[in-house]
């Protein structure tokens, strides 16, 4: 089924690799098991229904076995968007969660925002809780208002455990801590985890809705806030498919620029999460040692790029500032120093009895598991899933700069926070290497209003796994479809699997470990 | 001299009090600069008991009298264990009601009315406190009899200020067997007071708490109560170390110049104790909470090893 299609498909400008086909809603699942026999990934699934058109289905995949166009047997990597079209009256879709278990949550999600159910098993809601009637879809019904009034109570059905001694410890989603909301349902005995469910949906935000009404050229400013954490990643995203749309070639230098901003926030997220998990160790010594780290780099972003937070530097048609040289070569003589600090506390990390004992074995991945159930970006390659969009399926200027990939089969606490550190002194070596060699000639360059109907694909690795954007133009400059997809969607489930048999205490630091982003999934 | 023992007695239990959130203030401070962080004021636990105090206490719906009571008890068991530890004298008239053993009782008291109060609202976060807590102190409280069976079976009794003195009188010798029960009786004392390797006073991860998942259902002057009788614990098993293995500067009478140097010198031996403390807590990272009972069963074998050691000094 696939390999017709293969051939077949469309390439797209915008992220490397990007081709586009059409299925018909009778093949998708055959297609999408070939997909998944071929050893290619899901890396989203969304829906679109106009008011209009008949509803449409999109998956997007990354599949290995692309035909290369010099005809040669070799088979190269692909960024492939399957599009199937509903009939007119068709409510109902076939469900790919038995193919690819990620996609679950994504397709009830579909159905609360458009009213399209899957024939998946799980018809419980996931985004909506009980803020909007169940027979409104935001993204189908354009008349819907804002849900103002204060939501009555949720009952959602949790699957219960039975059995002696089998008890619930029901968390958030108002924690302690200033940290994101999520409700977490532990069965327990005594401290072991039985069975842990997740029920998120608590920061939805009707981010897919609001990209309707905004014009394209502005919606990067959105794409930046869907998870502050990657506002780079989300926002370059953005412009690769909104400049895919509008026909515009990146200059070198504005290439160059946005993997800087890229790798800087890949850093500080790294140094943040270093020092959280110290810290959540009871190690309080990293938490100050990481944080002090975190926020010279942090200066040193504001120095070079003018913000502390990156949220508003990747623009359409390149970026917002051209750094000065000086503040560069700043940057370029920092980074070794940053990364023999850096190097020093992995050592202290590593020597430290304690802390070795708390992260390894503790919320074990196997590889096994992590292919089948699609486990993504940092946590993926801490579990031997070598897949890093910046090495497999490069986007200028990482052709050039051939960035090691970092790669660890344990699968542990201790597995996460090794991959953590390679990709960290991999980052700072990327930093220095673009800062000292940063070619010549425009930072950005003039990007006309998109034709109406075009559709561009955005895939970036950003760091906490390949984040992708999917955009369909209107007319009038404005955006029809905006589909944004971070890669706690795959995540986020693995992690319901990682804390099974470890103890209840343990939870904070496996959950740690992984980070995902409750905003950038709530949408 | 009887009023001035009670005299004696009074300030005592005064000073416990006064001093007890300080010597937590300093404990802080010092894991802050240990840490290279810029340290609370020495005053920062007064601040919050002051602030918990002004503020309207809120009840759960269905609490019941215990969970409003238990704060009082406790913090009434901690001020009472205070006055039967020699901490600036040895001429307690308080302690002819109790010796040792019913101090250790007395924090085992505290103990159940502090889980009975976590269990007590029903939800999920106290109860899981209120079970690692019994888990640490089914372990925690042989071990401390443990060390003070070897300190009364080298003095002969089982009344604090008696050892004390008694232990301060012998001649200085190195007792092995005294220095195993010192290290049994740190580890105790880091595990009861719900400090790092066992307990992490600063987190705010519910799921890993012992100590203050018990407290999350406390507000105002409940929890200033809950805070302070924490101090004060601390306090208390300082003062109980600092008997057992440092006995010597305790006013034995009640003479008031010799009672101000004894808060002098107390004052200098818990900045002592605070400092190692912290730099404990710097050093280790927290134990997984099933590391605990191997914890608390390497001091119980320190006893059980001075415990021996004396025995076997004795029999030659």
């Amino acid at each position: 089924m696939l390999t017709p299609l293969l051939s077949q498909a469309r390439p797209l400008p915008g992220a490397p690799g990007a081709h586009a086909a059409q299925v018909d809603i009778s093949h998708w699942r055959s297609v999408l098991g070939d997909v998944a026999a071929g050893g290619g990934r899901l890396v989203s699934l969304w829906a679109e229904t106009p008011a209009d058109t008949p509803a449409r289905l999109h998956a997007a995949v990354i599949v290995d076995s692309f035909p290369t166009a010099d005809g040669s047997a070799h088979t190269q990597t692909g960024l492939l968007q399957l599009s199937a079209t509903l009939a007119a009256d068709q409510q109902r879709f076939p469900s790919v969660h038995e193919i690819f278990p990620s996609a679950l949550r994504m397709e009830r999600a579909i159905h609360d925002l458009h009213g399209l159910r899957s024939d998946a098993w799980d018809t419980r809601s996931w985004l909506r809780h009980t803020s909007w009637s169940d027979q409104r879809y935001p993204l189908r019904d354009a008349q819907m208002p804002i849900p103002t009034t204060e939501a009555p109570a949720d009952a959602y059905e949790f699957v219960r455990v039975d059995g002696d001694g089998v008890h619930e410890i029901a968390v958030g989603p108002v924690h302690a801590g200033i940290i994101e909301p999520g409700h977490f349902r532990f069965s327990v005995v005594g401290e072991k985890v039985l069975r842990l469910e997740q029920h998120l949906g608590y920061v939805h935000k009707g981010i897919e809705r609001r990209f309707q009404e905004l014009p394209a050229l502005e919606g990067h400013r959105l794409a930046a806030r869907i998870s502050g954490d990657s506002a780079v990643a989300f926002s370059w995203a953005y412009c690769q498919a909104l400049e895919a749309c509008a026909g515009v070639t990146l200059p070198p230098r504005a290439a160059c620029l946005r993997a800087l901003a890229l790798e800087l926030e890949r850093c500080a997220n790294h140094l943040g999460d270093l020092g959280a998990l110290g810290n959540d160790a009871g190690f309080a010594f990293a938490l100050s040692q990481f944080g002090r780290l975190k926020e010279r780099l942090l200066r040193l972003t504001a120095a070079t790029l003018g913000q502390r937070y990156l949220f508003d530097y990747v623009v359409p048609g390149g970026t917002a500032v051209d750094p000065e040289a000086t503040a560069l070569k700043t940057l370029a003589a920092s980074m070794p120093l940053l990364a023999a600090e850096v190097q020093r506390l992995h050592g202290i990390l590593d020597e430290h009895a304690g802390v070795r004992d708390r992260f390894s074995g503790a919320g074990i991945v196997t590889p096994a598991l992590a292919l089948q159930l699609g486990l993504a970006g940092l946590a993926g390659r801490a579990s031997g899933q070598a897949f890093d969009l910046r090495i497999d399926l490069p986007c200028p200027p990482y052709g050039q700069l051939a960035p090691k990939k970092a790669l660890h089969p344990g699968g542990d606490v201790a597995a996460r926070v090794a991959v953590r550190f390679d990709e960290l002194l991999e980052s700072c070596r990327l930093i220095g290497d673009i800062a000292s060699q940063l070619p010549a000639g425009d930072h950005r360059v003039e990007v006309p209003v998109p034709a109406a109907d075009l559709i561009g694909l955005g895939c970036i690795e950003g760091w906490r796994g390949p984040v992708l954007i999917a955009l369909r133009t209107a007319k009038d400059g404005r955006i029809a479809r905006c589909h944004p997809h971070d890669p706690s969607w795959h995540n986020w489930p693995v992690l319901e699997h990682a804390v099974i048999g470890n103890i209840v205490p343990d939870f904070p630091l496996i959950n740690k470990s992984f980070n995902l982003s409750y905003s950038g999934h709530d949408l | 001299m009887n009023w001035l023992n009670w005299l004696d007695q009074f300030i005592e239990v005064l000073v416990a009090l006064a001093a007890a959130p300080l010597l937590l203030g300093w404990v802080n401070m010092c894991r802050a600069w240990l840490q290279n962080r810029s340290a609370p004021s020495l005053l920062q636990p007064y601040r919050g008991i002051r602030k918990l105090l002004h503020k309207d206490a809120v009840l759960a719906h269905n609490a019941s009298s215990l969970f409003r009571i238990a704060p009082y008890i406790i913090f009434g068991t901690m001020v009472a264990a205070a006055a039967m530890i020699p901490m600036l004298g040895t001429r307690l008239p308080f302690t002819a009601a109790a010796d040792a053993i019913a101090l250790v009782g007395l924090f085992a008291a505290a103990r159940m009315f502090l889980s009975l109060a976590a269990m007590d609202v029903g939800t999920a976060f106290g109860t899981l406190g209120a079970r690692r807590e019994m888990m640490v102190g089914f372990l925690a409280e042989p071990t401390l009899l443990m060390v003070i069976f070897v300190a009364s079976l080298m003095t002969a009794t089982t009344a604090l200020p008696l050892i004390a003195e008694n232990l301060a009188a012998a001649q200085l010798a190195i007792h092995p067997s005294l220095l195993f029960t010192a290290v049994a009786f740190a580890m105790v004392m880091l595990a009861e007071n719900a400090r790092i390797p066992v307990d992490n006073p600063a987190t705010h991860l519910e799921l890993t708490m012992i100590h203050e998942a018990m407290l999350l259902e406390y507000s105002a002057r409940h929890l200033a109560l809950m805070e302070w009788a924490a101090a004060l614990k601390l306090f208390n098993y300082a003062c109980i170390g600092l008997a057992l293995f440092v006995p010597w500067g305790l006013a034995s009478n009640g003479d008031p110049i010799r009672l101000g140097l004894a808060i002098v010198l107390l004052a200098g031996k818990l900045a002592v104790i605070g400092a190692g403390l912290a730099l404990i807590e710097t050093l280790s990272a927290k134990l997984r909470v099933f590391r605990a009972p191997e914890f608390l069963a390497t001091a119980f074998l320190l006893a059980v090893l001075g415990l021996l050691v004396r025995l076997l000094q004795v029999a030659r």
